[in-house]
């Protein structure tokens, strides 16, 4: 009897707590643990306070070299923009004018985000193929370009979380809405004021894909 | 007998091949055939000639496909927007859809990096970060969670876009066409993260895609635990790869740029990630030159879909107005129709079902003399949202906000039917 007490007790913490507590930890058995290894290679993403960023250094003076070779096709040689493609230099004093020019330097408000960018997307089509170093020396270089570091500036993993961008005080939060004036579902139904007169057509302004009409 | 019998299926196959050969040659006048005068051959009382032999059999088209008189309704882009197809969006043609569903081959796509082509078996979700346990889910392992099925509208921050400072693209498609309206089946995060456990600090979610942008937009906790969920089909059958196959994130009447496609991590952190698409795209420039930042509703908002500038009116007499509407804070609760330029407003039937956060099916019978009209619809939600004026918006925003234009569109049918987007002032 005695020894039968034992043995369930010793069941008792050996197994069944054990599976009880499993349980109620992973409720379904799904998935699998996540190596370290497994992580690295896909945590890529960089923080506003450089969390995240990968060990590496680089300088606007190397990154001139690899710009000009892997970035200047689409966005121009000093950073101007080809075709659509984006304007990535200049734009400063034009946010609160009719023709906004949002770029790095006039817009992006962290450093960080330009990191994080760059190297998970660019060069567009060649995602993730420059090193870190390749990729701090492209960001030191517009950054350089848009007149926030010196160019022998040596941008790193320790620093780039403390880039000050021109524009990180540009953005408002939290959101406003709803901000209309209407929020009583009753809108008025009969002779309501409303301006009527035709002020401008889409088809004088001719830009619509001529493929059009059903 | 048995040698006739043999005889007739022979000929009957003869003539089989004829009709695919004059099949063709339909095929060919297609756009005559669909725009001009029906054929009389084929009316009252003469019998048509679809009728006079067989059709097609079983397994023609092992995947069927809309009727070849259906070509036109197609999702379409404007070239100009953007400087390469991988990077860039094209149109829902809602104008020419019925209901609130909208076909899988139909939804308006938008890439940054173009379509991945994934293998399932390849397919791997992480999750890292501020959980109790980093781990792995196949795709195979995520169908095994509770599975829930949600019909939701997926807007683009940016549908309207163009429209801020005047009437620009003569098309209800290409200036409301960046919504679309699936049932989505998945598995909802909240239950996801019993598998992983979550840390107390765990406040923001980002979310990240596979695909060559890498996508990634950071969700704040409680929508990820309140509505989101990761969607391997839509409409009953698998993502379209333009969709994100083979899962995506559903962030329920949230812009439709954090609905991450070809989702690989969700990472647990304890403040926003602050990514490319969060900072210099999708936040509201005003006109003092600040910017709204995780905008991240979508409005109530409705269109008149027909008449519409595709769609004309040919003849007088009575038509059935039709329209959208939805809301990402809700239930549309009525949309009301102005033929005047909204001096004058009519409340229009609302269809079943009327589902929240989901495309909702108006109708309203007009009657139609040869006069002009200017139509407008007006949606309001179970928030008593009412849909604002474009002069409002501009009011409180100024023209240069790209995102959020929820306003009333006007379309002006003019005395021969043909419609006009037009800005009235």
């Amino acid at each position: 009897m005695f020894d039968l007490v034992r043995k369930l007790t010793i069941f008792f913490i050996m197994i069944a707590i054990p599976i009880i507590l499993h349980a109620s930890e992973r409720k379904f058995n799904l998935g699998k643990i996540a190596t370290k290894t497994e992580i690295a290679g896909w945590d890529i993403d960089v923080r506003p306070d450089g969390v995240g960023a990968p060990i590496g250094s680089g300088n606007a003076i190397d990154g001139e070299e690899i710009y000009a070779e892997q970035c200047a096709s689409c966005h121009g040689d000093f950073g101007e923009g080809l075709d659509r493609w984006p304007e990535l230099v200049g734009g400063e004093d034009s946010l609160d004018t009719h023709d906004p020019v949002k770029t790095t330097g006039s817009y992006w408000p962290y450093a960080s985000t330009m990191y994080d960018y760059i190297y998970r997307a660019m060069p567009f089509g060649v995602a993730q193929s420059l090193t870190h170093d390749e990729t701090y020396s492209v960001v030191a270089y517009l950054l350089n370009m848009n007149e926030i570091i010196e160019e022998d500036f040596v941008l790193n993993d320790k620093n780039i979380g403390k880039i000050k961008m021109p524009n990180v005080e540009g953005f408002l939060l939290p959101d406003p809405r709803p901000d209309i004036s209407n929020l009583n579902g009753k809108p008025c139904m009969k002779n309501c004021v409303s301006p009527t007169k035709i002020i401008g057509k889409a088809r004088d302004i001719d830009v619509t894909p001529e493929d059009e009409k059903s | 007998m048995k040698k006739n019998k043999k005889k007739k299926i022979k000929i009957n196959r003869r003539e089989l091949l004829a009709g695919t050969a004059s099949f063709g040659a339909i095929a060919l006048t297609t756009k005559v055939v669909n725009s001009q005068e029906a054929n009389p051959n084929n009316l009252p009382p003469n019998v048509p000639e679809w009728t006079a032999e067989l059709g097609a059999g079983v397994d023609a088209n092992p995947y069927g496909m809309p009727s070849e008189f259906e070509k036109n309704v197609i999702r379409r882009n404007v070239e100009w927007l953007t400087a390469s197809t991988e990077s860039s969006v094209n149109f829902t043609p809602i104008q020419d859809l019925e209901g609130i569903i909208t076909p899988n081959g139909l939804c308006f796509e938008r890439h940054h990096g173009g379509v991945s082509i994934i293998n399932p078996k390849d397919y791997r979700l992480m999750i890292n970060g501020l959980v109790d346990r980093e781990m792995i889910f196949t795709l195979d392992d995520l169908k095994r969670f509770p599975q829930t099925n949600k019909f939701y509208f997926l807007e683009c921050a940016a549908n309207g876009g163009m429209e801020w400072k005047g009437s620009q693209l003569n098309g209800c498609q290409y200036t409301f066409g960046m919504v679309h309206n699936v049932q989505y089946t998945g598995v909802k995060l909240s239950d996801l993260i019993l598998e992983t456990g979550l840390k107390p600090k765990a406040k923001w979610v980002l979310a990240e895609g596979s695909d060559s942008s890498g996508m990634t937009r950071s969700i704040p906790i409680e929508k990820i635990l309140d509505d989101c969920m990761i969607a391997w089909a839509m409409n009953g059958e698998a993502l379209r790869s333009e969709q994100g196959y083979p899962a995506r994130l559903v962030v329920p009447g949230w812009e439709g740029n954090m609905w991450v496609k070809w989702l690989r991590r969700l990472e647990f952190g304890d403040m926003p990630y602050m990514t490319r698409e969060e900072t210099s795209k999708y936040t509201d420039l005003l006109p003092d030159g600040k910017a709204r930042m995780f905008t991240w509703v979508m409005d109530a908002k409705s269109v008149v879909t027909s008449p519409s500038p595709e769609k004309a009116i040919f003849k007088k007499g009575v038509h059935q107005l039709r329209g959208l509407a939805w809301s990402g804070r809700g239930k549309i609760k009525r949309v009301d129709v102005s033929l005047d330029g909204g001096k004058n407003w009519e409340t229009a039937k609302l269809h079943d079902p009327v589902l929240s956060k989901s495309l909702a099916r108006f109708t309203l019978p007009f009657e139609w003399n040869g006069q002009e009209l200017l139509v407008q619809s007006r949606a309001i939600d179970e928030t008593n949202y009412v849909q604002p004026t474009i002069q409002e918006l501009q009011k409180l925003r100024g023209v240069n906000s790209i995102y959020h234009n929820n306003s009333i569109a006007t379309w002006k049918v003019n005395k021969d039917g043909t419609v006009d987007n037009v800005r009235l002032g």
